[in-house]
Protein backbone atom coordinates (compact mmCIF):
# COMPACT_ATOMS: atom_id res chain seq x y z
CA UNK A 1 0.00 0.00 0.00
CA UNK A 2 1.46 3.31 -1.08
CA UNK A 3 1.35 6.08 1.50
CA UNK A 4 -0.10 9.45 0.65
CA UNK A 5 3.36 10.97 0.68
CA UNK A 6 4.73 8.35 -1.68
CA UNK A 7 1.75 8.82 -3.97
CA UNK A 8 2.32 12.58 -3.95
CA UNK A 9 5.94 12.17 -5.01
CA UNK A 10 4.88 9.73 -7.70
CA UNK A 11 2.44 12.36 -8.99
CA UNK A 12 5.10 15.05 -8.98
CA UNK A 13 7.50 12.79 -10.87
CA UNK A 14 4.75 12.03 -13.39
CA UNK A 15 4.10 15.74 -13.81
CA UNK A 16 7.81 16.35 -14.45
CA UNK A 17 7.78 13.57 -17.04
CA UNK A 18 4.81 15.18 -18.82
CA UNK A 19 6.59 18.56 -18.85
CA UNK A 20 9.68 16.91 -20.34
CA UNK A 21 7.62 15.23 -23.03
CA UNK A 22 5.73 18.44 -23.86
CA UNK A 23 9.08 20.22 -24.17
CA UNK A 24 10.39 17.69 -26.69
CA UNK A 25 7.15 17.76 -28.66
CA UNK A 26 6.92 21.55 -28.67
CA UNK A 27 10.49 22.19 -29.77
CA UNK A 28 10.26 19.43 -32.39
CA UNK A 29 6.99 20.67 -33.86
CA UNK A 30 8.15 24.30 -33.76
CA UNK A 31 11.65 23.52 -35.04
CA UNK A 32 12.70 25.63 -32.06
CA UNK A 33 16.01 26.15 -30.31
CA UNK A 34 16.73 25.97 -26.58
CA UNK A 35 15.43 22.49 -25.89
CA UNK A 36 18.49 21.86 -23.68
CA UNK A 37 17.83 24.99 -21.60
CA UNK A 38 14.18 24.04 -21.20
CA UNK A 39 14.98 20.48 -20.10
CA UNK A 40 17.54 21.46 -17.47
CA UNK A 41 14.93 23.22 -15.33
CA UNK A 42 12.02 20.78 -15.64
CA UNK A 43 12.29 19.50 -12.06
CA UNK A 44 12.78 23.00 -10.66
CA UNK A 45 9.66 24.30 -12.43
CA UNK A 46 7.67 21.23 -11.48
CA UNK A 47 8.40 21.51 -7.77
CA UNK A 48 7.84 25.27 -7.81
CA UNK A 49 4.40 25.05 -9.41
CA UNK A 50 3.28 21.79 -7.79
CA UNK A 51 4.49 22.43 -4.25
CA UNK A 52 6.02 25.79 -3.51
CA UNK A 53 4.38 28.75 -5.25
CA UNK A 54 1.21 30.14 -3.72
CA UNK A 55 -0.60 30.77 -6.97
CA UNK A 56 -4.15 30.14 -8.13
CA UNK A 57 -4.57 29.23 -11.79
CA UNK A 58 -8.23 30.21 -11.54
CA UNK A 59 -7.29 33.65 -10.25
CA UNK A 60 -3.95 34.46 -11.89
CA UNK A 61 -4.03 38.12 -10.83
CA UNK A 62 -4.72 37.36 -7.17
CA UNK A 63 -2.90 40.30 -5.49
CA UNK A 64 -1.25 38.20 -2.79
CA UNK A 65 0.04 35.47 -5.10
CA UNK A 66 3.71 34.55 -5.11
CA UNK A 67 5.46 35.97 -8.15
CA UNK A 68 7.61 33.88 -10.45
CA UNK A 69 9.79 35.39 -13.18
CA UNK A 70 11.61 33.31 -15.74
CA UNK A 71 14.55 35.57 -16.43
CA UNK A 72 16.00 32.99 -18.82
CA UNK A 73 13.08 33.56 -21.17
CA UNK A 74 14.57 31.38 -23.91
CA UNK A 75 13.79 28.30 -21.82
CA UNK A 76 10.09 28.99 -22.12
CA UNK A 77 8.94 25.67 -23.63
CA UNK A 78 8.97 23.87 -20.29
CA UNK A 79 7.64 27.00 -18.58
CA UNK A 80 4.61 27.18 -20.85
CA UNK A 81 4.16 23.44 -20.34
CA UNK A 82 4.06 23.64 -16.54
CA UNK A 83 1.68 26.63 -16.64
CA UNK A 84 -0.67 24.66 -18.90
CA UNK A 85 -0.39 21.47 -16.87
CA UNK A 86 -1.28 23.18 -13.59
CA UNK A 87 -4.24 24.88 -15.23
CA UNK A 88 -3.36 28.45 -16.19
CA UNK A 89 -4.38 27.83 -19.79
CA UNK A 90 -5.45 24.88 -21.95
CA UNK A 91 -2.78 22.28 -22.69
CA UNK A 92 -3.82 22.43 -26.36
CA UNK A 93 -2.23 25.87 -26.61
CA UNK A 94 1.17 24.18 -26.35
CA UNK A 95 0.70 22.83 -29.86
CA UNK A 96 0.78 26.40 -31.19
CA UNK A 97 4.23 27.21 -29.76
CA UNK A 98 6.13 29.43 -32.27
CA UNK A 99 3.32 29.26 -34.84
CA UNK A 100 1.92 32.19 -36.79
CA UNK A 101 -0.90 33.75 -34.80
CA UNK A 102 -0.01 31.88 -31.59
CA UNK A 103 -0.03 33.34 -28.11
CA UNK A 104 3.15 31.42 -27.29
CA UNK A 105 6.27 33.19 -28.56
CA UNK A 106 9.77 31.76 -28.46
CA UNK A 107 10.58 33.74 -25.35
CA UNK A 108 8.30 34.03 -22.33
CA UNK A 109 5.62 36.55 -23.24
CA UNK A 110 2.98 37.91 -20.90
CA UNK A 111 0.49 39.22 -23.43
CA UNK A 112 -2.62 37.03 -23.47
CA UNK A 113 -1.06 34.31 -21.31
CA UNK A 114 -2.43 34.00 -17.78
CA UNK A 115 0.18 33.28 -15.14
CA UNK A 116 3.14 35.01 -16.75
CA UNK A 117 4.18 38.03 -14.71
CA UNK A 118 6.51 39.60 -17.23
CA UNK A 119 7.89 39.00 -20.67
CA UNK A 120 11.56 38.18 -20.86
CA UNK A 121 14.01 37.21 -23.54
CA UNK A 122 16.82 39.69 -23.21
CA UNK A 123 19.04 38.36 -20.45
CA UNK A 124 19.83 40.21 -17.25
CA UNK A 125 16.40 41.82 -16.79
CA UNK A 126 14.34 39.46 -14.65
CA UNK A 127 16.09 39.78 -11.32
CA UNK A 128 15.72 43.58 -11.26
CA UNK A 129 12.00 43.37 -11.90
CA UNK A 130 11.70 40.62 -9.30
CA UNK A 131 13.60 42.79 -6.83
CA UNK A 132 11.17 45.65 -7.47
CA UNK A 133 8.26 43.32 -6.76
CA UNK A 134 9.90 42.10 -3.55
CA UNK A 135 10.61 45.68 -2.50
CA UNK A 136 6.98 46.67 -3.14
CA UNK A 137 5.83 43.74 -0.98
CA UNK A 138 8.08 44.87 1.87
CA UNK A 139 6.91 48.46 1.60
CA UNK A 140 3.27 47.34 1.65
CA UNK A 141 3.74 44.71 4.39
CA UNK A 142 2.55 42.00 2.00
CA UNK A 143 3.50 38.39 2.57
CA UNK A 144 3.94 37.22 -1.03
CA UNK A 145 7.35 35.98 -2.16
CA UNK A 146 9.07 36.63 -5.48
CA UNK A 147 11.05 33.91 -7.25
CA UNK A 148 13.34 34.47 -10.20
CA UNK A 149 14.97 31.77 -12.31
CA UNK A 150 18.23 32.76 -13.97
CA UNK A 151 20.49 30.99 -16.40
CA UNK A 152 24.18 30.66 -15.73
CA UNK A 153 24.93 32.50 -18.98
CA UNK A 154 23.03 35.56 -17.88
CA UNK A 155 25.31 35.85 -14.87
CA UNK A 156 27.72 37.34 -17.45
CA UNK A 157 25.43 40.38 -17.62
CA UNK A 158 26.50 43.30 -15.43
CA UNK A 159 22.83 44.11 -14.93
CA UNK A 160 22.36 40.76 -13.15
CA UNK A 161 24.77 41.87 -10.45
CA UNK A 162 23.08 45.22 -9.79
CA UNK A 163 20.07 43.64 -8.04
CA UNK A 164 22.40 41.08 -6.46
CA UNK A 165 24.01 44.09 -4.75
CA UNK A 166 20.73 45.85 -4.01
CA UNK A 167 18.62 43.08 -2.47
CA UNK A 168 20.79 42.33 0.60
CA UNK A 169 21.17 46.07 1.29
CA UNK A 170 17.38 46.24 1.60
CA UNK A 171 17.07 42.93 3.49
CA UNK A 172 14.73 41.42 0.90
CA UNK A 173 14.28 38.01 2.47
CA UNK A 174 11.10 37.62 0.41
CA UNK A 175 13.20 37.33 -2.76
CA UNK A 176 14.55 34.05 -4.14
CA UNK A 177 16.97 33.70 -7.02
CA UNK A 178 17.40 30.26 -8.56
CA UNK A 179 20.32 29.75 -10.89
CA UNK A 180 19.81 26.92 -13.37
CA UNK A 181 23.50 26.06 -13.44
CA UNK A 182 23.65 23.66 -16.39
CA UNK A 183 27.25 24.67 -17.15
CA UNK A 184 26.74 25.28 -20.86
CA UNK A 185 26.03 28.63 -22.44
CA UNK A 186 25.68 29.84 -25.99
CA UNK A 187 29.11 29.31 -27.53
CA UNK A 188 30.72 26.90 -25.12
CA UNK A 189 30.86 25.69 -21.56
CA UNK A 190 30.54 28.27 -18.84
CA UNK A 191 34.07 27.43 -17.78
CA UNK A 192 35.40 28.17 -21.26
CA UNK A 193 33.38 31.31 -21.96
CA UNK A 194 33.20 33.12 -18.62
CA UNK A 195 34.01 31.00 -15.62
CA UNK A 196 31.57 31.78 -12.82
CA UNK A 197 33.35 29.86 -10.10
CA UNK A 198 33.04 30.08 -7.28
CA UNK A 199 29.44 31.02 -8.00
CA UNK A 200 28.26 30.23 -4.49
CA UNK A 201 31.03 32.31 -2.95
CA UNK A 202 30.14 35.21 -5.25
CA UNK A 203 26.48 35.30 -4.18
CA UNK A 204 27.44 34.78 -0.54
CA UNK A 205 29.95 37.60 -0.64
CA UNK A 206 27.22 39.92 -1.95
CA UNK A 207 25.13 39.06 1.12
CA UNK A 208 22.77 36.32 -0.04
CA UNK A 209 22.01 33.11 1.85
CA UNK A 210 22.95 30.40 -0.61
CA UNK A 211 22.12 26.69 -0.93
CA UNK A 212 23.54 24.36 -3.54
CA UNK A 213 21.28 21.56 -4.69
CA UNK A 214 20.93 18.84 -7.28
CA UNK A 215 18.45 20.56 -9.56
CA UNK A 216 16.97 17.28 -10.74
CA UNK A 217 16.26 15.78 -7.30
CA UNK A 218 12.60 16.55 -6.70
CA UNK A 219 12.73 15.89 -2.96
CA UNK A 220 15.86 17.95 -2.43
CA UNK A 221 14.40 20.87 -4.41
CA UNK A 222 11.21 20.76 -2.36
CA UNK A 223 13.07 20.42 0.91
CA UNK A 224 15.31 23.43 0.22
CA UNK A 225 12.65 25.71 -1.28
CA UNK A 226 10.43 25.00 1.72
CA UNK A 227 13.03 26.62 3.99
CA UNK A 228 12.83 30.09 2.47
CA UNK A 229 14.10 32.44 3.70
CA UNK A 230 17.26 30.55 4.48
CA UNK A 231 18.25 33.37 6.80
CA UNK A 232 16.11 36.17 8.17
CA UNK A 233 16.76 39.53 6.49
CA UNK A 234 18.73 37.98 3.65
CA UNK A 235 17.58 37.20 0.12
CA UNK A 236 17.87 33.52 -0.77
CA UNK A 237 19.83 32.06 -3.66
CA UNK A 238 19.61 28.49 -4.86
CA UNK A 239 22.44 27.31 -7.07
CA UNK A 240 20.85 24.36 -8.81
CA UNK A 241 23.37 22.03 -10.41
CA UNK A 242 21.64 20.75 -13.51
CA UNK A 243 22.35 18.98 -16.77
CA UNK A 244 21.63 20.71 -20.03
CA UNK A 245 19.26 18.53 -22.07
CA UNK A 246 18.46 16.42 -19.00
CA UNK A 247 16.41 13.30 -19.63
CA UNK A 248 17.40 12.56 -23.21
CA UNK A 249 20.76 10.81 -23.19
CA UNK A 250 21.99 12.11 -26.54
CA UNK A 251 21.11 15.70 -25.63
CA UNK A 252 22.68 15.73 -22.19
CA UNK A 253 25.66 18.04 -21.72
CA UNK A 254 25.86 18.82 -25.42
CA UNK A 255 26.34 22.40 -26.62
CA UNK A 256 24.58 21.47 -29.87
CA UNK A 257 21.28 21.18 -28.02
CA UNK A 258 21.33 24.81 -27.03
CA UNK A 259 20.31 25.39 -30.65
CA UNK A 260 19.31 22.21 -32.39
CA UNK A 261 15.67 21.35 -32.77
CA UNK A 262 14.88 17.61 -32.58
CA UNK A 263 14.50 16.21 -36.09
CA UNK A 264 11.99 13.44 -36.78
CA UNK A 265 14.31 10.54 -35.91
CA UNK A 266 15.73 12.37 -32.91
CA UNK A 267 12.26 13.25 -31.73
CA UNK A 268 11.17 9.63 -31.95
CA UNK A 269 14.29 8.41 -30.18
CA UNK A 270 13.77 10.99 -27.42
CA UNK A 271 10.14 10.00 -26.90
CA UNK A 272 11.11 6.31 -26.84
CA UNK A 273 13.69 7.07 -24.19
CA UNK A 274 11.25 9.10 -22.11
CA UNK A 275 8.77 6.25 -22.31
CA UNK A 276 11.41 3.86 -21.04
CA UNK A 277 11.95 2.06 -24.30
CA UNK A 278 15.24 3.69 -25.17
CA UNK B 1 11.49 73.15 -12.93
CA UNK B 2 13.28 70.67 -10.70
CA UNK B 3 12.00 72.44 -7.59
CA UNK B 4 8.47 72.68 -8.95
CA UNK B 5 8.52 68.99 -9.78
CA UNK B 6 9.80 67.85 -6.41
CA UNK B 7 7.49 70.12 -4.43
CA UNK B 8 4.45 68.99 -6.40
CA UNK B 9 5.38 65.31 -6.24
CA UNK B 10 6.01 65.53 -2.49
CA UNK B 11 2.65 67.22 -1.92
CA UNK B 12 0.83 64.51 -3.89
CA UNK B 13 2.86 61.66 -2.40
CA UNK B 14 1.88 62.69 1.13
CA UNK B 15 -1.70 61.82 0.22
CA UNK B 16 -1.06 58.99 -2.24
CA UNK B 17 0.99 56.06 -0.93
CA UNK B 18 1.26 54.59 -4.43
CA UNK B 19 3.82 57.27 -5.33
CA UNK B 20 7.46 56.18 -5.14
CA UNK B 21 10.44 58.37 -5.93
CA UNK B 22 13.40 56.24 -7.01
CA UNK B 23 16.72 57.97 -7.59
CA UNK B 24 20.02 56.86 -9.03
CA UNK B 25 22.06 58.23 -6.12
CA UNK B 26 21.50 61.79 -7.29
CA UNK B 27 19.43 64.71 -6.04
CA UNK B 28 21.53 65.96 -3.12
CA UNK B 29 19.51 68.52 -1.18
CA UNK B 30 16.58 68.16 -3.57
CA UNK B 31 15.05 64.87 -2.47
CA UNK B 32 15.51 65.48 1.27
CA UNK B 33 11.76 65.81 2.05
CA UNK B 34 11.20 62.33 0.70
CA UNK B 35 14.13 60.84 2.62
CA UNK B 36 13.08 62.45 5.88
CA UNK B 37 9.31 62.37 5.75
CA UNK B 38 8.31 59.67 3.26
CA UNK B 39 11.06 57.06 3.61
CA UNK B 40 8.76 54.22 2.58
CA UNK B 41 8.04 56.02 -0.67
CA UNK B 42 11.68 56.70 -1.46
CA UNK B 43 14.32 54.37 -2.91
CA UNK B 44 17.94 55.13 -3.66
CA UNK B 45 18.88 52.51 -6.25
CA UNK B 46 22.53 53.46 -6.09
CA UNK B 47 24.58 54.21 -9.18
CA UNK B 48 22.80 51.47 -11.11
CA UNK B 49 20.29 52.82 -13.61
CA UNK B 50 19.52 49.47 -15.22
CA UNK B 51 18.48 48.00 -11.90
CA UNK B 52 16.67 51.23 -11.01
CA UNK B 53 14.53 50.97 -14.13
CA UNK B 54 13.88 47.24 -13.87
CA UNK B 55 12.92 47.60 -10.21
CA UNK B 56 10.67 50.52 -11.07
CA UNK B 57 8.85 48.26 -13.52
CA UNK B 58 8.53 45.57 -10.85
CA UNK B 59 7.16 48.03 -8.30
CA UNK B 60 4.79 49.54 -10.85
CA UNK B 61 3.49 46.09 -11.73
CA UNK B 62 2.83 45.68 -7.99
CA UNK B 63 0.60 48.75 -7.83
CA UNK B 64 3.04 51.63 -7.41
CA UNK B 65 3.48 54.75 -9.51
CA UNK B 66 7.23 55.06 -9.72
CA UNK B 67 9.17 58.17 -10.69
CA UNK B 68 12.77 57.31 -11.56
CA UNK B 69 14.96 60.36 -11.25
CA UNK B 70 18.45 61.18 -12.37
CA UNK B 71 20.51 63.56 -14.46
CA UNK B 72 20.27 64.03 -18.21
CA UNK B 73 21.02 60.80 -20.07
CA UNK B 74 21.53 58.59 -17.03
CA UNK B 75 17.93 57.44 -16.53
CA UNK B 76 17.31 57.32 -20.30
CA UNK B 77 20.17 55.95 -22.34
CA UNK B 78 21.94 53.59 -19.94
CA UNK B 79 18.79 51.60 -19.11
CA UNK B 80 17.20 51.94 -22.54
CA UNK B 81 16.48 48.24 -22.94
CA UNK B 82 14.93 48.10 -19.48
CA UNK B 83 12.75 51.05 -20.53
CA UNK B 84 11.69 49.26 -23.70
CA UNK B 85 11.24 45.69 -22.46
CA UNK B 86 10.39 46.07 -18.79
CA UNK B 87 8.56 49.40 -18.68
CA UNK B 88 7.01 50.01 -22.10
CA UNK B 89 6.19 46.44 -23.07
CA UNK B 90 4.31 45.98 -19.81
CA UNK B 91 2.76 49.43 -20.01
CA UNK B 92 4.01 49.97 -16.47
CA UNK B 93 3.29 53.14 -14.52
CA UNK B 94 6.87 54.33 -14.51
CA UNK B 95 7.71 57.97 -15.10
CA UNK B 96 11.30 58.55 -16.14
CA UNK B 97 12.40 61.96 -14.97
CA UNK B 98 15.55 63.55 -16.35
CA UNK B 99 16.80 66.80 -14.89
CA UNK B 100 19.13 68.85 -17.02
CA UNK B 101 17.37 68.41 -20.35
CA UNK B 102 19.32 69.84 -23.28
CA UNK B 103 22.55 71.53 -22.24
CA UNK B 104 21.45 72.59 -18.77
CA UNK B 105 24.62 71.02 -17.38
CA UNK B 106 26.56 72.92 -20.03
CA UNK B 107 30.01 73.17 -18.50
CA UNK B 108 29.98 69.52 -17.42
CA UNK B 109 30.49 68.49 -21.02
CA UNK B 110 28.73 66.37 -23.62
CA UNK B 111 28.40 63.31 -21.34
CA UNK B 112 25.91 65.43 -19.39
CA UNK B 113 24.12 66.97 -22.39
CA UNK B 114 20.74 65.33 -23.04
CA UNK B 115 20.39 66.15 -26.70
CA UNK B 116 18.98 62.97 -28.24
CA UNK B 117 16.63 61.93 -25.46
CA UNK B 118 13.39 63.16 -27.04
CA UNK B 119 14.12 61.29 -30.26
CA UNK B 120 14.97 58.09 -28.44
CA UNK B 121 12.01 58.25 -26.07
CA UNK B 122 9.62 59.12 -28.91
CA UNK B 123 10.57 55.86 -30.58
CA UNK B 124 9.63 53.77 -27.55
CA UNK B 125 6.21 52.11 -27.91
CA UNK B 126 3.60 53.25 -25.36
CA UNK B 127 5.84 56.09 -24.16
CA UNK B 128 4.45 59.56 -23.47
CA UNK B 129 7.07 62.30 -23.91
CA UNK B 130 6.71 65.51 -21.92
CA UNK B 131 9.09 68.49 -21.82
CA UNK B 132 7.56 71.41 -19.87
CA UNK B 133 8.45 74.96 -20.87
CA UNK B 134 8.61 76.59 -17.44
CA UNK B 135 8.16 75.75 -13.74
CA UNK B 136 4.39 76.25 -13.96
CA UNK B 137 4.13 73.67 -16.72
CA UNK B 138 6.48 71.37 -14.81
CA UNK B 139 4.18 71.51 -11.80
CA UNK B 140 1.07 70.87 -13.88
CA UNK B 141 2.75 68.08 -15.83
CA UNK B 142 3.75 66.34 -12.60
CA UNK B 143 0.17 66.48 -11.39
CA UNK B 144 -1.14 65.14 -14.70
CA UNK B 145 1.42 62.35 -14.79
CA UNK B 146 0.19 60.93 -11.50
CA UNK B 147 -3.23 60.44 -13.07
CA UNK B 148 -1.87 59.13 -16.36
CA UNK B 149 -1.89 55.39 -17.07
CA UNK B 150 1.25 53.98 -18.72
CA UNK B 151 4.90 54.89 -19.15
CA UNK B 152 6.00 58.48 -19.47
CA UNK B 153 9.17 60.49 -19.90
CA UNK B 154 9.43 63.85 -18.17
CA UNK B 155 12.27 66.07 -19.36
CA UNK B 156 13.01 68.91 -16.98
CA UNK B 157 15.48 71.75 -16.97
CA UNK B 158 17.34 72.60 -13.80
CA UNK B 159 16.26 75.04 -11.10
CA UNK B 160 15.51 78.72 -11.30
CA UNK B 161 14.18 79.06 -14.83
CA UNK B 162 11.99 82.12 -15.46
CA UNK B 163 8.24 81.72 -15.27
CA UNK B 164 6.48 82.31 -18.58
CA UNK B 165 2.85 81.80 -17.64
CA UNK B 166 1.55 84.77 -15.69
CA UNK B 167 -1.51 82.79 -14.64
CA UNK B 168 -2.10 79.08 -14.49
CA UNK B 169 -2.88 77.89 -18.01
CA UNK B 170 -5.26 75.09 -18.86
CA UNK B 171 -2.97 72.08 -19.01
CA UNK B 172 -3.74 68.73 -20.58
CA UNK B 173 -1.19 66.16 -21.66
CA UNK B 174 -1.07 66.07 -25.45
CA UNK B 175 -2.54 69.56 -25.86
CA UNK B 176 -0.28 72.45 -26.78
CA UNK B 177 -0.66 75.76 -24.98
CA UNK B 178 -0.89 78.83 -27.20
CA UNK B 179 1.23 81.26 -25.24
CA UNK B 180 1.09 84.05 -27.77
CA UNK B 181 -1.23 84.71 -30.65
CA UNK B 182 -0.09 85.71 -34.11
CA UNK B 183 -0.66 84.86 -37.73
CA UNK B 184 2.57 85.75 -39.55
CA UNK B 185 4.62 82.78 -38.35
CA UNK B 186 4.55 80.13 -35.63
CA UNK B 187 7.28 79.17 -33.23
CA UNK B 188 6.59 75.76 -31.76
CA UNK B 189 8.68 75.32 -28.64
CA UNK B 190 9.31 72.34 -26.38
CA UNK B 191 11.18 72.26 -23.10
CA UNK B 192 13.16 74.94 -21.38
CA UNK B 193 13.69 77.22 -24.38
CA UNK B 194 10.20 78.67 -24.00
CA UNK B 195 11.39 81.91 -22.34
CA UNK B 196 13.88 82.48 -25.18
CA UNK B 197 11.16 81.79 -27.73
CA UNK B 198 8.83 84.28 -26.03
CA UNK B 199 11.53 86.93 -26.01
CA UNK B 200 12.23 86.22 -29.68
CA UNK B 201 8.53 86.67 -30.46
CA UNK B 202 8.52 90.05 -28.68
CA UNK B 203 11.55 91.21 -30.65
CA UNK B 204 10.01 90.06 -33.92
CA UNK B 205 6.89 92.05 -33.07
CA UNK B 206 9.11 95.12 -33.11
CA UNK B 207 9.64 94.30 -36.78
CA UNK B 208 5.87 94.02 -37.27
CA UNK B 209 5.99 90.25 -37.49
CA UNK B 210 3.32 88.78 -35.23
CA UNK B 211 4.43 85.34 -34.16
CA UNK B 212 2.23 82.66 -32.68
CA UNK B 213 3.98 80.70 -29.92
CA UNK B 214 2.91 77.18 -29.05
CA UNK B 215 4.33 75.54 -25.98
CA UNK B 216 4.41 71.93 -27.11
CA UNK B 217 5.01 70.48 -23.65
CA UNK B 218 3.95 67.05 -24.91
CA UNK B 219 5.99 65.90 -27.89
CA UNK B 220 4.31 62.49 -27.99
CA UNK B 221 1.48 62.29 -28.64
CA UNK B 222 1.87 65.47 -30.64
CA UNK B 223 -1.02 67.94 -30.64
CA UNK B 224 -1.71 67.47 -34.33
CA UNK B 225 -4.68 69.80 -34.34
CA UNK B 226 -2.63 72.73 -33.05
CA UNK B 227 0.21 72.09 -35.50
CA UNK B 228 -2.08 71.73 -38.51
CA UNK B 229 -4.00 74.86 -37.53
CA UNK B 230 -0.73 76.78 -37.29
CA UNK B 231 0.32 75.47 -40.70
CA UNK B 232 -2.96 76.60 -42.23
CA UNK B 233 -3.17 79.96 -40.49
CA UNK B 234 0.45 81.10 -40.58
CA UNK B 235 2.80 80.87 -43.52
CA UNK B 236 5.98 79.88 -41.69
CA UNK B 237 6.61 77.22 -39.06
CA UNK B 238 9.66 76.95 -36.85
CA UNK B 239 10.24 74.27 -34.28
CA UNK B 240 12.54 75.17 -31.40
CA UNK B 241 14.16 72.69 -29.06
CA UNK B 242 17.37 72.31 -27.09
CA UNK B 243 17.90 68.96 -28.74
CA UNK B 244 19.33 67.52 -31.89
CA UNK B 245 17.36 68.42 -35.00
CA UNK B 246 17.21 64.68 -35.65
CA UNK B 247 14.07 62.97 -34.46
CA UNK B 248 12.83 65.42 -31.85
CA UNK B 249 10.00 67.95 -32.00
CA UNK B 250 11.14 69.14 -35.44
CA UNK B 251 11.07 65.65 -36.81
CA UNK B 252 7.65 64.98 -35.31
CA UNK B 253 6.19 68.15 -36.81
CA UNK B 254 7.80 67.52 -40.22
CA UNK B 255 6.41 63.98 -40.33
CA UNK B 256 2.94 65.24 -39.49
CA UNK B 257 2.93 68.06 -42.04
CA UNK B 258 4.20 65.95 -44.90
CA UNK B 259 1.73 63.16 -44.29
CA UNK B 260 -1.09 65.70 -43.97
CA UNK B 261 -0.10 67.24 -47.30
CA UNK B 262 0.48 70.64 -45.76
CA UNK B 263 3.55 72.48 -46.95
CA UNK B 264 4.15 75.80 -45.21
CA UNK B 265 5.96 78.39 -47.27
CA UNK B 266 8.75 78.16 -44.74
CA UNK B 267 9.64 75.38 -42.34
CA UNK B 268 12.78 75.18 -40.25
CA UNK B 269 13.92 73.02 -37.37
CA UNK B 270 15.78 75.17 -34.89
CA UNK B 271 17.90 72.91 -32.71
CA UNK B 272 21.35 71.47 -32.35
CA UNK B 273 23.17 70.65 -35.56
CA UNK B 274 26.60 69.18 -35.90
CA UNK B 275 26.70 66.56 -33.18
CA UNK B 276 28.65 66.83 -29.97
CA UNK B 277 29.44 70.26 -28.63
CA UNK B 278 33.08 71.10 -29.18
CA UNK B 279 32.82 74.12 -26.91
CA UNK B 280 32.88 74.38 -23.16
CA UNK B 281 30.51 76.72 -21.40
CA UNK B 282 27.37 77.41 -19.48
CA UNK B 283 23.91 76.69 -20.84
CA UNK B 284 23.47 80.33 -21.83
CA UNK B 285 26.83 80.37 -23.59
CA UNK B 286 26.10 77.16 -25.48
CA UNK B 287 22.62 78.39 -26.43
CA UNK B 288 24.25 81.46 -27.90
CA UNK B 289 26.78 79.33 -29.78
CA UNK B 290 24.01 77.20 -31.28
CA UNK B 291 21.74 80.19 -32.05
CA UNK B 292 19.20 78.89 -29.59
CA UNK B 293 18.87 82.05 -27.51
CA UNK B 294 16.33 84.76 -28.32
CA UNK B 295 18.73 86.62 -30.62
CA UNK B 296 19.70 83.44 -32.46
CA UNK B 297 16.06 82.50 -32.95
CA UNK B 298 15.24 86.01 -34.22
CA UNK B 299 18.14 85.87 -36.68
CA UNK B 300 17.08 82.47 -37.99
CA UNK B 301 13.51 83.66 -38.50
CA UNK B 302 14.71 86.84 -40.23
CA UNK B 303 17.01 84.82 -42.50
CA UNK B 304 14.18 82.53 -43.50
CA UNK B 305 11.58 85.28 -43.93
CA UNK B 306 14.16 87.62 -45.50
CA UNK B 307 13.57 90.86 -43.67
Amino acid sequence: MMTNIEQRWKDVAALAARIRRHTIEMTHRAKASHVGSSLSMVELLTVLYAQILRVDPNNPDWPDRDRFILSKGHGCASYYAILAEVGFFPVEWLETFYQNGSKLAGHATHTYIPGIEISTGSLGHGLSVATGMALAAKRDNKSYRTFCMLSDGECDEGSTWEPVLFAPQHRLDNLVAIVDYNKIQSLGTVKEVMDLESLTAKWESFGWAVREIDGHDLREIESVLSQIPFEKDKPSCVIAHTVKGKGVSFMENKLLWHYRSPQEDEYEAAIRELEGEG
Amino acid sequence: MRTAFIQELFAIAQKDPRIVLMVGDLGFGVVTPFIERLPRQFVNAGVAEQNMTGMAAGMALSGKIVFTYSIANFPVLRPLEQIRNDVCYHNANVRIVAVGGGMAYGSLGPSHHATEDIAVMRAMPNMLVVAPGDPIEARLATRALVEYEGPAYLRLGRAGEPIVHRSEPHFALGKAIMVREGNDATLISTGGLLPEVMEAAERLAEHNVQVRVLSMHTVKPLDEEAVLAAARETSALFTVEEHSVVGGLGGAVAELLLEAGLFPAKFKRIGIRGGFSSKVGTQNYLREQYNLNALGIVNTVRDELKF
